[in-house]
């Protein structure tokens, strides 16, 4: 139960040059096939356990949508073939086949035959529809005078009214205010603990992060890479910045991790050093520590303009804390070729206990996205401990201080 | 094959009864009348063919006396032919019409052309009611041999679905078929004998009008309706096997080309 199969999956669109060649192919009995075949998924073969929770990410038309449509069996492959376990809910676009002229409730029920529950089903889950899209006197309205983000409780609420064995969702959790977004991830994430197999496509970082435990990364129809969802996500965000072709290396480190350095290389990284407050280097840092951050950057042609920016992120991937020379109003102008510069940044460590890594940036303006010199992920790790401060939870110090007024210390007049 | 389609559309009666029940709703919502204006609209038609044709241009079947015998033997026609031309209207364009769903759900795509006929076929027995209504209150009405209608409407409507799903198949690779099927269908009607009878042609062209698979359908309702008939079976024959082969070839084409539909679309 639960497991998804894919294997050497491909899909190709015919295309003809003419109507008329079209034609011919059809009617001309064992005559030579008119069309050329265009390849949009080639070869993607992977294996999903019970219970996995699998991101797939990739640029648009990478042929994410076309593979989960694969998957969910709307749209037949040209080669390879899909095994599915169990019973499948699919969420690619929400609200799908909604009438708007018809009530919430109608609706409702109508998607849920759509999706092939019995009608006695539906009327029994109907309350707890109405209780999760949280709608209210609205379920009785029409679907015509509901915002969008209505709309999209209410599918939402009717596609995972009972608990499937696969789970696939593309992008349909982007919609709709924060508060269901996190209610919504609340629910896919029970029915995960109960062993529901979850494959997800998102642009959300986020999403990807804290949901998934593995990702794909789907390139131009083929897998590109496949690991851990940070690595692929930083993988992936290079490739992004670096659409112009350039090379991309990865570096494993010590701790499993791996170290993606993208970029021009019109300008690059010779060094980077983190140091304490006697400028010897460190990587275990005590709550609160000054730190000195040292980059060396070396240009290799003339650049008119060269900042550089560091950005620190928790174990799990999340940006504790990013800044750039931009932002600081100091970017190098004129940097002539083969020129040096040393940058040295001073910050109190004022981070929570764990481990975090430091990425760096390189490039003309404020975004690595646009001439990105070099862009040099996991660059540096270090740990925090705790051993001067009250201990505290969460990933920044925020050195609070607190004074108590008791009842009993106000004087009765 | 045709088994397991049977399956499938009992499996997903639910939508598919569900579906037609809310077409027919969101025809006459936000109006007054609602669900009158069905009886309204064929009791207009009835009445109007009855005061032109019977009462204003006095048009008289050859070898009929009453007054009101073409008025029926038009709707007999007509009525019957609207059914047909609905299923086969409709049906061409349902995939085309629906190819948003097509392409974002996973659902037997063979219900749609279900929902369609199933549509079409609610209209028609209302309109129908309504004119067997009719005949009753006219005193017009044929008798037992009413029943005859039944095996009829069996043959027509499976000839439509054929030809509806043949259509609908080829018009989502050929958009051209869309546009064909309604110039065929004014050619069809006038090709057959639902305004005129065949008694008043010319011997050349009355045999020529016999190779219409329709006229035999249609001259069976007159027959019924009109002269209180039994239709004459070995008229429908040919028709009844046109209609299940054209009914096995729209299926293989659907289900040879269902999955390059939902690139097409």
């Amino acid at each position: 139960m639960g497991v998804i199969q894919v294997n050497g999956l491909g899909k190709a669109y015919k295309q003809y040059p003419s109507q008329w060649a079209r034609l011919a192919e059809w009617i001309v009995p064992f005559g030579p096939p008119r069309h050329q075949r265009h390849w949009v998924l080639q070869e993607v073969s992977f294996d999903i356990k019970p219970g996995e929770a699998v991101g797939i990410v990739g640029s648009n038309g990478a042929g994410k949508s076309t593979l989960l449509k694969i998957i969910t069996g709307t749209v037949r492959p040209s080669a390879g073939q899909v095994v599915l376990g169990g019973r499948v809910a699919a969420m690619l676009e929400l609200g799908m086949g909604f009438h708007p002229d018809f009530t919430g409730r109608q609706n409702a029920i109508m998607s849920g035959q759509l999706l092939g529950m019995p009608l006695e089903t539906i009327h029994r889950l109907m309350p707890q529809i109405e209780a999760f899209a949280e709608i209210g006197e609205y379920i009785d309205q029409p679907v015509r005078t509901y915002s969008s983000g209505m709309q999209m409780r209410l599918a939402f609420s009717v596609a995972t009214a009972q608990r499937p064995d696969i789970l696939i969702v593309d992008e349909a959790l982007s919609v709709g205010d924060t508060y269901f977004q996190h209610k919504s991830f609340d629910r896919i994430r029970t029915f995960r603990k109960e062993g529901t197999t979850l494959l997800i496509v998102s642009h959300d970082r986020y999403a990807i992060q804290t949901v998934c435990d593995r990702a794909i990364l789907l390139d131009a129809g083929h897998i590109k890479m496949e690991g851990a969802p940070t690595d692929v996500l930083d993988y992936y965000h290079a490739m992004m910045a670096e659409r112009d072709h350039h090379k991309i290396r990865q570096l494993p480190l010590a701790d499993g991790r791996v170290a993606t350095i993208s970029g021009t290389g019109e300008a690059y990284i010779t060094d980077a050093q983190l140091l304490d407050e006697d400028d010897q280097p460190i990587n275990s840092v005590k709550v609160g520590q000054m730190l000195n951050l040292v980059v060396s950057v070396k240009a290799r042609i003339d650049l008119p303009r060269v900042v550089l920016g560091f950005m620190i992120t928790d174990r799990l991937g999340h940006c504790i804390y990013g800044i750039n020379t931009h932002r600081l109003q100091q970017p190098l102008e004129h940097m002539a070729a083969d020129e040096e510069a040393v940058y040295r940044f001073q910050f109190p460590a004022r981070l929570g206990k764990g481990s975090y890594s430091l990425s760096l940036s390189l490039s003309r303006y404020d975004s690595h996205l646009d001439k990105n010199y070099e862009w040099r992920d996991n660059a540096l790790m270090f740990h925090v401990f705790n051993t001067k401060q009250e201990d505290f939870v969460g990933s920044s110090w925020l050195d609070a201080k607190v004074k108590i007024y008791r009842s009993s210390d106000v004087k009765t007049p | 094959m045709s088994l397991s389609i049977a399956r499938t559309l009992w499996n997903y009666r639910g939508f598919i009864l569900g579906s037609v029940k809310r077409e027919f709703e969101a025809r006459y919502r936000n109006s007054l009348l609602g669900a009158a204006w069905t009886v309204l609209q064929p009791l207009a038609m009835i009445t109007v063919y009855t005061v032109v044709f019977s009462e204003l241009m006095r048009a008289r079947l050859p070898g009929m006396d009453s007054p009101y015998a073409y008025s029926t033997f038009l709707c007999a026609g007509l009525l019957t032919w609207g059914l047909f031309s609905e299923i086969l209207q409709r049906g061409q364009s349902v995939f085309i019409e629906n190819g948003n769903l097509i392409k974002k759900l996973n659902f037997p795509r063979i219900c749609l052309p279900a929902i369609t006929v199933l549509n079409a076929l609610v209209n028609f027995c209302i309109t129908f009611s309504i004119f067997l209504a009719y005949l009753l209150i006219a005193r017009d009405f044929p008798g037992w041999v009413v029943i005859y209608t039944l095996p009829v409407l069996l043959v027509q409507i499976i000839f439509a679905i054929g030809l509806s799903v043949i259509a609908g198949v080829l018009n989502v690779f050929f958009r051209d078929i869309g546009q064909f099927v309604g110039i065929l269908l004014q050619f069809w009607f006038w090709f057959t004998p639902i305004v005129y009878s065949t008694a008043t042609l010319p011997a050349s062209v009355r045999s020529l009008i016999r190779i219409n698979p329709m006229t035999s359908l249609a001259q069976a309702y007159q027959g019924i309706f009109v002269y209180g008939q039994a239709p004459g079976w070995d008229s429908l024959w040919p028709v009844t096997a046109l209609a299940v082969t054209l009914c096995a070839l729209g299926l293989f084409l659907f289900r040879r080309h269902a999955g390059d539909m939902v690139d097409e679309l």
